[in-house]
């Protein structure tokens, strides 16, 4: 039989397709138009052209996310790249699975500083899980199906392809997907049997235990999720999770206690510092998390269950540390119980939830109410109240915008919450949203965000107008950085320092210059008919919310506290103070 | 000190793909992290299988080395990673070659002293020696510490290549 000889850029389009690759995001320019041509004489792959590149990776995360699938992203070298690093380090810090395709120089012009060269394997070394510079035609298939292998296996996350122009333009033969077994990366998948016996004894035992979960839950797919679910049920633990990992536990459940760490509800930061049996399952300890290390769960015995070794003992040292997929390891655990026979204890979980129960009285996310201006939580309490019996997910920016929607926005399902958690990337909501209606055409998408935020990537705007996509950016306009400016208030005497929103666009106006619908609204009395009017058109809407300018959000550990030093808002409690060594944290 | 606070010494041997850029991965990796580095030698070992053997002489809290060793484990392209310190008695040498330039008595006595350290003259001039010694960090310190005195003007030494005792491969 004769092989298929195809040029590189044919060749990458078939490998993607063989992908089960539908939707590409991306930016052409020189080093990529052989695959742009590529592009235009097929129609199995859909491209979506974004506005910037970063919008493209950012694009691509609310994809991946939402739908459970790798993004894809194709961008142009030199300063395509470079665009695309702040997004590629953001699937990095969320273990976002990424294919990101970059165009290269001719491999005889590498390292000569031609025209849009830049080092970028060299640049995205750290960026990436890993990546790849394709040096002849004849591997350009095989480093594909390599690179989605690795960009989903294990600790998922971004992957880099620098693809020279010639390697596009030259001929080869592809290399189907079933040929490539990776001949150095196999993570382990499954725990380890005695661990799993050892660590659901412990659990067995606990007097206040608790489920700390996190993103890798959501990664790990929706048998983790059942998996965690049923776990929860049959032992009856109270469950807390990190923001990344909203919506694999149900909100609307009794277990829930909400979310935990810096701004996380009080009864799930309390019941972490005061258990005395913790399982981290998915998550990673992050200093969001945890606030001071040396004073984090002092009494209890920790259990951490993780697909990336690394991620054990990094930041707090673990009783046992199971290395594995959370989904099978839960259905393991669960197995496990159910063979010994584990009963829940009776008189301690009682306990354990009385203690809980006096916690939660502490309705640590009250807030004055005002029927003269907006409070940002009332407008995300309206916005959630009205959205709840819809197929509803929800991209955010970052800042207290951010915090607020993780709080008050209640996800009963995984996958429906996009927001960028280890980067805090500014701009991440819009693009994010914008990636998240191309692979869930008819749900209701809204981007969270605030004022400044949204100017950083609110290009984008016009790929939501070019493909009809209905997002909703709904910002919450504070006048501020408003997260800035609460540190300022907190720990910089009141010195706003550069955190003001001066010289506002009219966001009404701006998004009308963009071909979308603009609406204002200030009025409490009006909000309700607002956000009902925002979901009801079937367009890309802006909504600006103008809010109360001084609001902080909280409740808040503050940094170098610990989880039972908590601030609570006015509305709650009275705020204690910030140490001066919390000055040196972020 | 408390003990998970003491600062240990590890070897650690990691066997990579010889492709592009591995090398600048586990570097990437100890710098972008802050870990030390006190000795990195790299060459392939394999050449039909296209394997590197790389040996770093780390040090850190035990949290710290168990931290650099999952890391390494979790770059793409490496086969395996062995902490030659923690897993057995090992064997670790390093090669240094020692450039002193003396007359008269102060060039006896480092042909002497390289006599003891049985150190072997590679290259010699009316003015000048190159000793080639081979040993342990601690052997090659001593002796160019001896040599600082008697006209040391240069060094060039290769890092530590060490290999587990006994029949088993790594
Ligand atoms: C790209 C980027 N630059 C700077 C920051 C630091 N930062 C965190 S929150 C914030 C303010 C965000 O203001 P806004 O979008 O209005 O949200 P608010 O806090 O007012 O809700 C800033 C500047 C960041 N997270 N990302
Ligand atoms: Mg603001």
């Amino acid at each position: 039989m004769t092989e298929m000889r195809m040029s590189g850029a044919e060749l990458l389009l078939k490998a993607l397709v063989d992908q089960g690759v539908d939707t590409v995001f991306g930016y052409p320019g020189g080093a990529v138009l052989p695959i742009y041509d590529a592009l235009f004489k097929q129609n199995a792959i859909r491209h979506v052209l974004v506005r910037h590149e970063q919008g493209a990776v950012h694009a691509a995360e609310g994809y991946a996310r939402s739908t459970g699938k790798p993004g894809v992203v194709l961008v142009t070298s030199g300063p395509g790249a470079t665009n695309a690093v702040t997004g590629l380090t953001d699937a990095l810090m969320d273990s976002i699975p990424i294919v990101c395709l970059t165009g290269q120089v001719a491999t005889h012009l590498i390292g000569n500083d031609a025209f849009q060269e830049c080092d970028t394997t060299g640049i995205t070394r750290p960026c990436t899980k890993h990546n790849w510079l394709v040096k002849s035609t004849e591997d350009l298939a095989r480093t594909v199906h390599e690179a989605f292998y690795v960009a989903t296996n294990g600790r998922p996350g971004p992957v880099v392809i620098d693809l020279p122009k010639d390697v596009q333009i030259n001929q080869g033969s592809y290399t189907p997907p079933g040929d490539v077994r990776h001949k150095t990366y196999r993570p382990r998948v499954d725990g380890d049997d005695r661990q799993i016996a050892e660590a659901v004894r412990l659990l067995a035992h606990a007097k206040r235990p608790i489920f700390y979960t996190g993103g890798g839950i959501i990664n790990s797919g929706p048998r983790a999720v059942a998996a965690l679910r049923e776990f929860a049920r049959i032992t009856g633990v109270p469950v807390t999770s990190t923001l990344m990992g909203l919506g694999a536990y149900p909100a609307s459940d009794r277990q829930w206690l909400g979310m935990l760490g810096m701004h996380g509800m009080y009864e799930a930061n309390w019941a972490m510092h005061d258990c005395d049996v913790m399982f981290a399952l998915g998550s990673r300890f992050d200093d969001r998390v945890t606030g001071a290390i040396a004073l984090f769960s002092p009494g209890s015995k920790k259990v951490h269950v993780d697909i990336d070794p690394s991620s054990i003992n990094k930041n707090v040292a673990v009783e046992i540390g199971i290395v594995g997929d959370a989904g099978r390891i839960i259905e393991a655990m669960i197995a496990e119980w159910k063979k010994q026979g584990y009963q829940i204890d009776k008189a301690a979980n009682d306990e354990w939830w009385r203690q809980i129960d006096q916690w939660r009285a502490k309705n640590c996310l009250a807030y004055y109410k005002s029927d003269k201006i907006i409070k940002p939580q009332y407008a995300l309490e309206r916005l959630h109240a009205l959205t709840a019996g819809r197929k509803t997910y929800i991209s955010t920016e970052v800042g207290q915008h951010q915090m607020w929607a993780a709080q008050f926005m209640r996800f009963d399902d995984p996958n429906r919450w996009m927001t960028s958690g280890g980067l805090g990337t500014m701009g991440y909501g819009l693009p994010a949203a914008i990636g998240c209606q191309l692979g869930n055409p008819d749900a209701l998408v809204i981007d969270i965000a605030g004022e400044a935020s949204i100017l950083m990537n609110i290009q984008e705007l016009g790929t939501a107008c070019q493909y009809r996509l209905p997002v909703k950016v709904f910002i919450l306009n504070n006048e501020y950085m408003g997260m800035v400016r609460q540190w300022q208030e907190l720990l910089h005497g009141g010195r706003y320092s550069e955190s003001y929103s001066d010289a506002l666009p009219d966001f009404v106006k701006l998004a009308e210059a963009f071909h979308c619908v603009g609406m204002r609204v200030t009025d409490p009395g009006d909000l309700d008919r607002t956000i009902k009017e925002m979901i009801a058109i079937d367009r890309p809407v802006v909504v600006d919310c103008i809010v109360d300018k001084a609001e902080n959000c909280y409740p808040m550990v503050p940094s170098g506290a610990a989880h039972n030093q908590m601030i609570l808002g006015d509305g709650a409690g009275v705020a204690a103070k910030i140490e001066d060594n919390g000055l040196a944290l972020v | 000190m408390e003990p998970e606070k003491k600062i240990l010494s590890h070897t650690i041997s990691v066997l990579v793909d010889n492709e592009s850029g591995v090398l600048a991965r586990v570097i990437g990796l100890f710098s972008g992290r802050g870990y030390n580095i006190e000795s990195l030698t790299v060459a392939e070992v394999d050449p039909a299988g296209h394997r590197s053997r790389i040996t770093v002489v780390t040090s850190g809290t035990a949290m710290v080395i168990e931290q650099i060793k999952a890391q390494l484990s979790r770059l793409v392209p490496i086969h395996r990673v062995s902490d030659l310190t923690q897993e057995g008695p090992h064997v670790a040498r390093e090669l240094a070659l020692v450039k002193v330039a003396a007359a008269g008595d102060k060039r006896v006595e480092s042909l002497r002293i390289a006599d003891i350290f049985r150190a072997r003259v590679v290259d010699s001039t009316i003015h000048s020696f190159v000793f080639e010694i081979t040993g342990t960090t601690d052997k090659v310190n001593a002796f160019v510490n001896l040599m600082q005195p008697l006209g040391l003007v240069d060094v060039s030494r290769t890092g530590v290549a060490a290999i587990s005792r006994g029949p088993e491969p790594m």
